[in-house]
């Protein structure tokens, strides 16, 4: 069939917008995790000028287009002098958005912890970061499981915006492909791949979600 | 800062197409996903199929293909739209699929007990809707739905990408063409008082609505 050969023939640049994508993915989530749980924490209990500085951080990169914080970074930050490799700039911006949107699911999670818990420990002689790390952690995990996991999806679907700036994702290279041979296969193998990954992502973090609240 | 007002009028523009894009979406997604809703709840089953498509496809998807893929993509099926319309209907699609789940996890929410109740006095499906159900289910939506209507004001700064002159890309061209920074910094201050104002409006809604909760 000519038309699956033509499926096979542009799968190879398919192929390497996808590793663009799951690199991007991948770096985003191994950075924006831990950022996520340390500003959480210093949220919740940091001094004075720290939760400020990270009030300000969440406000600004959760209020502000996620294309406008990359726009920033590419176009910006070289006039300003500072020169990054297309990779770090675009991983330090997804890093910082989602890392935002993490650290708010975190500080809801530490919050929503009955503060019967602290006092308990306390009672126990527990220390502040042993209380957090055997006590509280644990279950903040259970809790923010499902709008993390949720997160972890929308990701995905918010690398395509490095299309927009050049970066040869799945999406950038769909639309080069489009463009050269016109022809609209490359979007519907776009389509159906993105539909695979964030479909895959449901069920497995649905899974991870299922395992977790088993004491819920 | 004599700069930053030479260059608010250009921004200022980007800024009525970015609201004006904004506000017919939000109009049109709300019966679009109020009928959907209700479809995938109480449907014939062919309905249910179709619609558990449609939105397992926009939400499952990228926003960003979905633009490129109606505006850049249709022209080779031989439809030719204006950019402003292409627009709208990839923000439609995408934002009322996002919508309806909000919407049909409402209803479905609102306990069975109602419907008995409503059948019991002898009402038909549409007045025991109208009169019971959705008057529930708004209350219930409204978070879910205030939050996607704040994401959706972010997401229409991707029509920067397909060359409309929105807010974002106003000031992309504004930091390239003078090669200073200071267009980013103003966009990025008239994205975030307007999504803090979004906040506040949507805020006081839901606790207008929740007085009985």
């Amino acid at each position: 069939m000519d038309h699956m050969e033509y499926v096979l023939s542009i799968l190879p640049f398919i192929a390497s917008g996808l590793k663009l994508t799951a690199k991007i993915y991948i770096a985003t989530l191994i950075f924006a995790l831990p950022v996520g749980l340390l500003a959480a924490i210093g949220k919740v209990k940091g001094p004075k000028i720290i939760t400020r500085i990270l009030y300000l951080y969440t406000w600004i990169w959760r209020g502000t287009p996620l294309l406008l914080q990359l726009f920033f970074m590419f176009y910006g930050l070289p006039i300003i002098g500072i020169r990054l490799s297309p990779f770090a700039a675009a991983a330090i911006t997804y890093t910082l958005n989602s890392g935002a949107y993490l650290t708010e699911i975190f500080r809801g999670g530490i919050e929503s912890i009955d503060k019967g818990q602290y006092e308990a420990a306390k009672a126990l002689g527990m220390t502040y970061p042993q209380t957090m790390r055997r006590i509280i952690i644990p279950q903040t995990v259970r809790r923010v499981l499902p709008p993390t996991c949720s997160e972890a999806v929308n990701l995905v679907k918010e690398t395509a915006l490095l299309a927009v700036i050049g970066m040869p994702d799945l999406l950038r290279i769909a639309t080069q492909i489009f463009t050269r041979d016109f022809n609209i296969t490359p979007f519907i193998v776009a389509f159906v791949l993105y539909l695979i990954i964030s479909s895959v992502l449901v069920k497995l973090f649905g899974t991870l979600e299922r395992k977790y609240s088993i004491y819920e | 800062m004599d700069y930053v007002l030479t260059i608010l009028p250009i921004l200022l523009k980007g800024l009525k197409l970015s609201l004006t894009v904004y506000g017919i979406v939000i109009i049109l997604i709300f019966p679009i996903a109020i009928l959907a809703a209700i479809g995938k709840v109480s449907g014939p089953p062919i309905l249910k199929k179709f619609l558990h498509l449609y939105t397992w496809i926009w939400r499952g998807t990228p926003l960003l293909l979905q633009l490129f893929f109606i505006y850049f993509g249709l022209p080779y099926f031989g439809i030719n739209l204006p950019p402003f319309v292409a627009v709208i209907i990839a923000f439609v699609l995408n934002v009322a699929a996002y919508e309806t789940e909000i919407i049909r996890a409402g209803i479905e929410s609102v306990d069975k007990g109602q419907y008995e109740a409503a059948k019991a006095l002898g009402m038909t499906y549409f007045q025991t809707m109208r009169r019971i159900i959705i008057p529930q289910t708004i209350r219930r939506v409204l978070p879910a739905t205030c939050n996607e209507a704040i994401l959706t004001f972010k997401d229409t700064a991707l029509v920067a990408a397909i060359g409309m002159g929105d807010l974002l890309r106003s000031a992309k061209e504004v930091v390239t063409t003078d090669f200073r920074i200071t267009a980013f910094f103003v966009a990025f201050v008239f994205y975030l008082i307007i999504s803090s104002v979004l906040l506040q409006v949507f805020s006081r809604l839901e606790k207008k609505y929740s007085i009985y909760e």
